[in-house]
C-alpha cells in the first residue's frame, strides 16, 4: 500500500501551484482553472484520509465538494462574462473602478 | 500517530517553495526561446490556421451550455452512492432521489423556459 | 436520515420549496407581478420563522437534538441565530422594494437568492458536522457572489461580484484544506468528536496548520484584518439593499459559525490560538477605525467600521467562557439591527443611484427629515457603544468576557478604538446637524419607514430595558457555553 504521506505532499504540492497560479496570473479563465486546482488537491487529501481510516466520511465530503466547485465555476463563468460584457477583457488587473 | 505528521508543515514549505522555483527560476534558463511565426501560431489539427481567434467571438451561448453541462454532469456523482445502496436504502431512498432529482428538475425547467437551450 | 429527521430540518425544507418555487414564478408568466414577488418572500419569511418558532419549543424538552447522523443540530444557539437571519432578511427584502422598482432586473430571482443564501446560513448554523458547516456556507457565499453582481449592467456591481468571487473561492479552498487536516489529525468531521479528540491529542504542527488555514477561511467571511481586502471593494460595487444584506445576516452569520466551531470544537487548541486570534482582532479594531475616518464614501466607511466590528465579535470567542459567547448573541443582534437602520437611512436618501453613499449627500437632514436624521443618530451611537442604546450592552459583554479571559489589554484597545469609531460616526451626525444642506429631495418610502423604525425601537428598548434579552442569550447559549466551560483550559 502506497503510504499516506506521498498522497498528502502530492496534494500539497497541487495546492501550492494552485495558490501560486491565483497569485500570479492575470487572465480570469486561468486563476479560476487554478481554484479548481486547490479544491481538486483538497480532494485528494480527504481521500488519502479517509483511505487509511477506513472511514466513509471523507469519502462524502469528497462529493460534496466536486458537487459544490461544479456550482462555483458556474457562478464564477457567469460572473466573468457579464464582466467580459462590460470590458471586453477578463483581465482582473483591469478591474480598477474602486480603490481605497 | 500525532508525530507522524509534523513532517507536513515542513512538506508544506517545500512544495510551496517549489511551484516558485520551477516556474520562475528554473523554467526560463533551461528551456529555449526561439520564437517564430509557426511556432506562435495556435494549433488547429495541423490545418493551417485560417483566422486570429480573437477575430470573431465566440457566441455566448457556448459558455451557456459549458455552465449547464457542469452543472448537470456533476450533480450525477450523488446518483452513483444510492445506485450500488439501492435495495438497502428502499423506499426512502428512492423518495429521497426523486426530491433530488425534482429539485435539479427546477433548474432545468428554469434554464429551458428562459431560452437558454433555444440555439438562435 | 429517516423520517424524524425531516421535522428538525422542516424550516430549511419550507425555505428552499419557497426559493425554488420564487425562481419558477417568473417563467411561469408571472414577471410582471413584481408587488406579488415581494409579499410571496415576506409570507415565506413569516412561515419560516413560525416553524422554527415551533422548533423551539421542541428544544425546550431536550438541550441539543441532532438529526442526520448527528451532523445537523438543534440548539437554543441554532433557533437565536436563525430568528436573526429571517428578520434581518425580511427587513432587507422591505429596503430592496424601491430600489428594485427603479431597476430593470427581475425581483424574483433577486429574492430567490436571498432565500437560498438564507437557506444557507440557517443550515451552517446548525451544523455538527464540518460538512455541514461547509456545504451551508458554501449556498450562502454562491448566492451572495450572485447578489452582489445582480445589477449586471453596472459595471461597478460586476466589478464587486468578480472580486467577491475570486476571493472567497480561494478563501473557502484554503477552508477546505483546513478541514482536511483537521480530519486527517482526528479522524472524525463532527464538531464533538474533534473536541473529544483534541483533548488527547498533543498539538502538531498538521494540526496547528489545519487551525490556522480554517482561521483563515472564516476570518474572510467575517472581514477580519489581514483577510479584508475584499470588503470595502464589494460594499461600495454591489448593489444598496444587497451591501445591507453583507453587512449584517452573512456577518452574524459569520459570526455565530466561528463562535460553534471554536466553542465546540477546538476550546482544547485555545492556547495556541488564542493569541492569534487576539492579534487578529486587535489589527482589524485599529485598521478598520483608522481606514474608516479618511473616507468620504459612506458604504466605504460602513465597510471598514464592519470590518473593526468583526475585531470586537473576534474577542467573545478569544475569551471563550460563558460571558463571551452570550456577547456574541447578544452583539450580533444588536449590531445587525443598528446597522439595517443605517442602511434604511441611507437608502432613503438614495435618488438616482448615487445619492446617499457619500458623507456630503447627509447634509442638512435634520431638517429635511429631522426624526429620521435623529434616528440615524441613535443607531450611530448603537454601534459606538454608547450607554442609552443596545449596542452598549454588546460591548459589555464582549469587554467583560475578554477582560475575564485574562486579555485586559485587548479589552483596553477595544475601548480606546470605541472612542476613535465616535470620530467619524459623528462626522455623519455633524453633516446632518449642522451642515446647510443642498435642496435635495428625500424619497422616505412606507417600507423604509417600518423598517428604520423597527430598528430604532429595538435599539433603543434593548438599551434601557436588556433583561429579557441577555435571559434569552444566557438560556440559548446554555448547551455550548457549558460544553466550552467542562474542559479546564491550559491557559487560564
Amino acid at each position: 500500500m502506497i503510504p499516506t504521506h506521498w498522497f498528502l505532499i502530492l496534494s500539497a504540492i497541487l495546492f501550492a501551484i494552485g495558490v501560486c497560479g491565483v497569485l500570479t496570473r492575470k487572465n480570469g479563465i486561468t486563476i479560476f482553472m487554478s481554484i479548481e486546482l486547490m479544491v481538486n488537491a483538497v480532494n485528494l487529501t480527504f481521500l488519502a484520509y479517509a483511505r487509511q481510516f477506513h472511514q466513509i466520511h471523507g469519502l462524502i465530503f469528497v462529493f460534496f465538494v466536486m458537487a459544490i466547485a461544479a456550482a462555483e465555476a458556474a457562478v464564477g463563468l457567469a460572473i466573468f462574462i457579464s464582466l467580459f460584457h462590460h470590458r471586453a477583457t477578463i483581465d482582473v488587473d483591469e478591474a480598477n473602478l474602486m480603490r481605497w | 500517530m500525532a508525530a507522524n505528521y509534523s513532517v507536513l508543515l515542513v512538506a508544506a514549505l517545500i512544495v510551496l517553495s517549489l511551484p516558485v522555483l520551477t516556474l520562475f527560476v528554473l523554467a526560463p534558463l533551461v528551456r529555449a526561446s526561439r520564437p517564430n511565426k509557426v511556432k506562435l501560431e495556435p494549433y488547429e489539427c495541423g490545418v493551417p490556421a485560417s483566422s486570429f481567434a480573437f477575430d470573431h467571438r465566440f457566441s455566448v451561448r457556448y459558455f451557456l451550455i459549458a455552465v449547464l453541462f457542469i452543472i448537470f454532469d456533476v450533480e450525477t456523482v450523488f446518483l452513483f452512492p444510492w445506485a450500488i445502496r439501492f435495495k438497502q436504502l428502499g423506499w426512502f431512498g428512492a423518495v429521497e432521489m426523486a426530491v433530488f432529482l425534482a429539485i435539479l428538475l427546477v433548474g432545468y425547467f428554469y434554464a429551458w423556459k428562459r431560452k437558454v437551450l433555444t440555439w438562435v | 436520515m429517516t423520517w424524524n429527521d425531516v421535522v428538525f430540518l422542516l424550516p430549511e425544507i419550507i425555505i428552499s420549496i419557497g426559493a425554488s418555487l420564487l425562481l419558477l414564478a417568473p417563467v411561469v408568466g408571472w414577471r410582471q407581478r413584481e408587488t406579488s414577488a415581494k409579499w410571496s418572500m415576506l409570507i415565506l419569511l413569516g412561515i419560516t420563522a413560525l416553524t422554527v418558532i415551533g422548533c423551539s419549543y421542541w428544544v425546550q424538552e431536550i438541550p441539543q437534538s441532532r438529526s442526520l447522523a448527528g451532523m445537523f443540530a438543534l440548539d437554543g444557539f441554532a433557533i437565536f441565530f436563525k430568528l436573526i437571519f429571517i428578520t434581518a432578511i425580511a427587513m432587507i427584502t422591505l429596503l430592496s422594494d424601491d430600489f428594485l422598482r427603479e431597476s430593470r432586473y427581475s425581483v424574483w430571482e433577486y429574492y430567490s437568492l436571498l432565500g437560498f443564501a438564507l437557506c444557507g446560513m440557517m443550515f451552517m448554523v446548525s451544523g455538527m458536522s464540518l460538512i455541514s458547516i461547509y456545504i451551508g456556507l458554501e449556498l450562502m457565499s454562491l448566492s451572495s457572489y450572485i447578489l452582489a453582481g445582480f445589477f449586471k449592467n453596472e459595471e461597478k456591481s460586476t466589478e464587486a461580484a468578480m472580486k467577491y468571487f475570486v476571493l472567497g473561492a480561494v478563501s473557502s479552498g484554503i477552508l477546505l484544506y483546513g478541514i482536511s487536516l483537521i480530519y486527517g489529525v482526528c479522524g472524525s468531521l463532527n464538531l464533538l468528536d474533534i473536541g473529544r479528540a483534541l483533548s488527547t491529542i498533543i498539538t502538531n504542527d498538521a494540526l496547528m496548520f489545519g487551525v490556522m488555514l480554517l482561521g483563515a477561511g472564516l476570518c474572510f467571511k467575517m472581514a477580519a484584518v489581514p483577510f479584508h481586502v475584499w470588503t470595502p471593494d464589494v460594499y461600495e460595487g454591489a448593489p444598496t439593499p444587497i451591501t445591507a444584506f453583507l453587512s449584517t445576516a452573512s456577518k452574524a452569520a459569520a459570526f455565530s459559525i466561528f463562535a460553534r466551531i471554536f466553542y465546540l470544537a477546538l476550546h482544547d487548541f485555545q492556547l495556541d490560538w488564542s493569541n492569534v486570534l487576539a492579534t487578529i482582532s486587535a489589527l482589524s479594531m485599529v485598521l478598520g477605525n483608522l481606514a474608516a475616518i479618511t473616507q468620504d464614501n459612506v458604504k466605504r466607511m460602513l465597510a471598514y467600521s464592519s470590518i473593526a466590528h468583526a475585531g470586537y465579535a473576534l474577542l467573545g470567542i478569544i475569551s471563550l467562557n460563558s460571558l463571551g459567547l452570550r456577547g456574541v448573541l447578544i452583539y450580533s443582534l444588536v449590531y445587525v439591527f443598528a446597522n439595517l437602520g443605517i442602511w434604511a437611512t441611507v437608502l432613503m436618501l438614495r435618488r438616482h443611484e448615487y445619492g446617499g453613499e457619500r458623507v456630503d449627500d447627509f447634509e442638512g437632514l435634520s431638517r429635511r427629515a429631522p426624526f429620521w436624521a435623529f434616528a440615524m443618530v441613535i443607531f450611530l451611537l448603537s454601534l459606538g457603544g454608547i450607554p442609552p442604546t443596545a449596542g452598549f450592552i454588546g460591548k459589555y459583554f464582549l469587554f467583560a468576557a475578554a477582560i475575564q479571559a485574562g486579555f485586559g489589554w485587548l479589552a483596553i484597545l477595544a475601548v480606546l478604538m470605541s472612542a476613535v469609531s465616535m470620530f467619524y460616526y459623528l462626522r455623519l451626525v455633524v453633516a446632518m446637524y449642522l451642515r446647510e444642506g443642498r435642496e435635495a429631495d428625500v424619497a422616505i418610502t412606507r417600507p423604509l419607514q417600518i423598517v428604520a423604525a423597527t430598528c430604532l425601537i429595538i435599539t433603543l428598548l434593548l438599551g434601557i430595558y436588556p433583561t429579557p434579552l441577555i435571559n434569552q442569550a444566557t438560556e440559548s447559549s446554555r448547551w455550548i457555553g457549558a460544553r466550552a466551560a467542562i474542559i479546564p483550559h491550559a491557559g487560564r
